[in-house]
């Protein structure tokens, strides 16, 4: 209880905060501009304490409260009850909530002390965006209802989301980094609204707020790949699930914004675009949090849900008319001061990259929200699936591969004829190897040779980037290449960051076209003791045993690896069983290696354990997007990590 | 500002919110089945749990969809190992009592099970007003489109399929179907 009186305080705080900074710019008062940062620290609180009660009503049991009676169980590991906070609908919009407050107040923390209406303007965006949320928690996803009569026990979480470790990572990352989008549209707003829009503030403040969003949002899809994988048994990661499109197309205009923002700042070109781009993707954001929250598409994401998709069409519609007016509103002012010297230079390709980037979008847009256009015109019930992704995606991709290659090696403003041969010719090496390799291994297909050939132009080419840094600091102050490569990143922490996260970007890039290409799959039903084989393995189903846990039961098959006659190793693929489920939740056994997965999954068997049916799947390259998605965050790590330390060494050096 | 930019700005979004809303009166899981309004695939199925009286039926006899012309046929397709059978299995099985005696036979088709389990689940349960029949082979499962269990079809006094029903079905849903197509029968 005291938790929602909190969320109805904060509300009032909010408002305060938000009627506030008007009055505060047209009479010129500072003190109001104080209460209202004072009003955005409020709310951190008053959602704090309401965020914490709920993780303690989860930890204690506290069946009287309406969603711990939802998803809690005694049964379930402390762990899984904590994170729950996010596992339903409820609880995930006062994560939500939490996490949009906790930035608001650091966005006020570390800007507040700036001159003009910027940072004011920014607050009370971000405030009347926390309003729209706790009007949600107040009203359509109150998680703080209370129950009579108080259950004893309740069902415990969705099975799949108890599951696996990595229900911990991908929805806090997602959320983190959906949010994080706020912060940059907020000052976009607060741009517009305070006439600083011609100034180029808003983009070098929020640099870091972008770049740290983008990178959680990129951790969070392969996260979501990943749990995928691991989880559902399928043997793959990505289906143009509506979901998931709802994360990868924001992630897309994202992208295109970090690229198109450097054009501004280096050549004073693209304003508009920009502020188009940063809007798109907040719009982006809150219409994927609309789709997965109000059951508008049909998704393994969709939470079963009331009323809240109309609140949320409420909040789309003012958002949307809001900054759109403003924008189009503003776009006289937003002249670009520079123009184009060349068609050979950085700035063509970061506009080809944006270019594709959009189109992109507007693919997986289009495909994602054709079935409700559709129905809402003719009636029919339609869907689009992989064959349409697959096919308008696959061209864009490859583009965008070449892309990377070239924009890095191109100079800023125009390149020389020689300039251009010098720095595009070598890097076809790696395009050659790559299509050579992709052809041995026997791929045919046009569009994955392409993927190949452009995948190994763009690693070579940034990979090249670092070569030729290094060798300078090597032959000018004879520095070891170890020292070499730390000093290099360190001096333009923003140029080498971007080039590791396109590495991070090639390496998912080759395992996506390999796992894609040469996947092989062999399913049979066999008796203990018998042997399943692929792709010059050898598993051997050793036993079927069962398990009772706590919260579930457990029946799995051990299989040794078998190394001619020796065993080499186990694998247990699993199935777990709980009670609230109808179905069996699979736990596939994977084995990784550097060129692949071994894939094991348990499809069914003799409940006398006297036989199996075992699904071997071979995937190459996998792991290789996992690794990817790391080095991408590390990319973003290095450009975000604050000046001075490489800076400095660099100094004395 | 230049308010006319902005209006046209404006004005873009009305069509994107009205397809939103519209999307939200619908349920995107619910795909219209194409077979109500069609003649019910035809079926001779062995009954393995004979049901109590009065509606009780011979183990081994075989049932026969032709042979229920003019009455209205309750399909229901089940199985022991579908959880969600579970609850709907006492209120159809009261409800088909009520019935007795009426021009409406409640018929259960076990789908993807033995009969032993099937037998077995039946007295677990605490018994079936209603006979039950195998379907080996789950034929009559394909010939009508079972998409999972439980699945209830509701055929009129002419043997074509009026509703299908997924998932579990409640008793208004029942009494609803049965006493409109009885109705219609009976004109």
């Amino acid at each position: 209880m005291l938790a929602r009186d909190a969320i109805l305080v904060s509300m009032a705080v909010v408002l305060f905060g938000i009627v506030a900074v008007p009055v505060a710019v047209r009479k010129g008062r500072r003190d109001w501009m104080q209460l209202a940062y004072a009003a955005v620290y409020t709310n951190f609180l008053l959602v704090s304490v309401a965020a914490l009660a709920m993780v303690y009503g989860l930890v204690t049991h506290d069946f009287s409260i309406s969603y711990v009676a939802q998803v809690g169980s005694r049964e379930t590991p402390l762990f899984y009850t904590v994170i729950s906070l996010w596992g339903a609908l409820e609880g995930s919009i006062l994560f939500w909530a939490w996490v949009l407050s906790m930035y608001a107040a650091a966005v006020v923390w570390i800007n507040s002390r700036r001159a003009g209406n910027l940072v004011p303007y920014a607050s009370a965006t971000l405030l009347f965006i926390s309003f729209f949320f706790a009007i949600l928690l107040v009203g359509p996803a109150n998680p703080f209802g209370s129950v009579f009569p108080v259950p004893q026990d309740g069902p415990g979480p969705n099975p799949l989301l108890q599951n696996h470790i990595l229900m911990a990572v991908h929805p806090p990352l997602l959320y983190l980094g959906y949010v994080g989008m706020s912060v940059p549209f907020a000052f976009a707003v607060g741009a517009m609204l305070s006439g600083e829009v011609e100034g180029d503030d808003w983009t070098k403040i929020t640099r870091r707020w972008t770049l740290s969003a983008w990178a959680l949002l990129s951790a969070a899809i392969i996260a979501g790949m990943w749990w995928s994988y691991d989880v559902l048994g399928w043997g793959g990661y990505w289906a143009w699930d509506p979901v998931e499109n709802a994360s990868f197309i924001p992630w897309l205009t994202a992208t295109a914004f970090l690229h198109s923002v450097m054009v501004q700042e280096r050549r004073a070109m693209l304003r508009l675009w920009n502020l188009n781009l940063i809007v798109g993707t907040f719009l982006l954001t809150i219409l994927g949090t609309f789709l997965t929250r109000s059951g508008i598409v049909s998704s393994v994401h969709s939470f079963t849900t009331g009323t809240i998709g109309y609140y949320f069409l409420g909040f789309i519609a003012i958002v949307m008319v809001a900054s759109l007016v403003l924008v189009a509103g503003n776009s006289e002012r937003l002249r670009s001061t520079g123009r184009f010297d060349s068609i050979a230079s950085r700035e063509t390709v970061f506009l080809l990259n944006n270019l594709f980037l959009t189109a992109f979008m507007f693919t997986v847009l289009t495909g994602t929200l054709f079935p409700l256009v559709e129905e809402a015109v003719n009636g029919a019930k339609v869907s689009v699936g992989e064959p349409f992704f697959n096919r308008m995606s696959l061209p864009i991709v490859v583009t965008l591969l070449f892309l990377m290659g070239v924009g890095p090696a191109l100079p800023w403003k125009a390149a020389s004829s020689s300039e251009i041969k010098s720095k595009l010719l070598p890097p076809a090496g790696g395009a050659v190897v790559m299509l050579v390799v992709a052809l041995v291994a026997g791929a045919r297909n046009a569009y994955a040779l392409l993927a190949f050939a452009f995948a190994g132009y763009a690693a070579f080419a940034n990979l090249r980037e670092y070569w030729i840094g290094m060798r300078a600091r090597h032959t000018a102050h004879g520095e070891g290449w170890g020292t070499a490569l730390v000093r290099l990143i360190g001096g333009n922490r923003h140029r080498y960051g971007g080039y590791t996260a396109h590495l991070g970007i090639i390496l998912v890039a080759f395992g996506v076209a390999a796992s894609s290409t040469f996947r092989s799959e062999h399913e049979a039903t066999i008796k203990p003791g018998e042997t399943i084989s692929l792709a010059g393995q050898t598993l051997r189903l050793k036993e079927m045993w069962g398990r009772e846990e706590p919260q579930r039961s457990v029946v799995g098959a051990t299989l040794e690896v078998m190394n001619g006659t020796t065993v080499g190793g186990t694998m247990e693929p699993r199935m777990n069983f709980y009670p609230m489920s109808q179905s069996p939740v699979p736990t596939p056994a994977v084995r990784s290696g550097f060129f692949g997965d071994l894939y094991v999954n348990l499809q069914a068997f003799r409940q006398d354990g006297s036989n199996a049916t075992i699904r071997v799947i071979y995937e190459p390259l996998v792991p290789w997007i996992w690794t990817g998605g790391g080095v991408v965050v590390l990319g973003a790590l290095i450009a975000i990590f604050p000046v001075g330390v490489g800076g400095a060494r660099r100094r004395e050096a | 500002m230049n308010w006319k930019r902005a209006g046209i700005a404006a004005a873009c979004v009305v069509p994107v919110i009205l397809v939103f809303g519209y999307g939200l009166t619908k349920d995107p899981k619910e795909i219209p089945s194409p077979l109500p309004g069609h003649e019910a695939s035809p079926f001779a199925l062995e009954v393995f749990a004979p049901g109590q009286p009065p509606l009780n039926r011979a183990p081994g006899d075989t049932v026969r969809l032709a042979d229920l012309k003019g009455q209205v046929v309750v399909l229901n397709f089940w199985a022991s190992w579908c959880l969600s059978c579970r609850d709907e299995h006492q209120i159809l099985s009261e409800t088909a009592r009520s019935y007795a005696g009426k021009p409406v036979h409640f018929l259960g088709v076990l789908y993807d099970d033995e009969a032993d389990n099937g037998t077995k689940w039946i007295a677990q349960m605490g018994g079936q007003s209603y006979p039950s029949v195998m379907d080996p082979g789950a034929l009559t499962a394909i010939n009508y489109g079972l998409y999972g269990v439980p699945e209830t079809y509701f055929l009129d006094t002419n043997g074509r399929i009026a509703y299908k029903a997924t998932g579990p079905v409640n008793e208004r849903l029942i009494r609803h179907f049965v006493d409109s197509l009885m109705a219609a029968g009976a004109k």
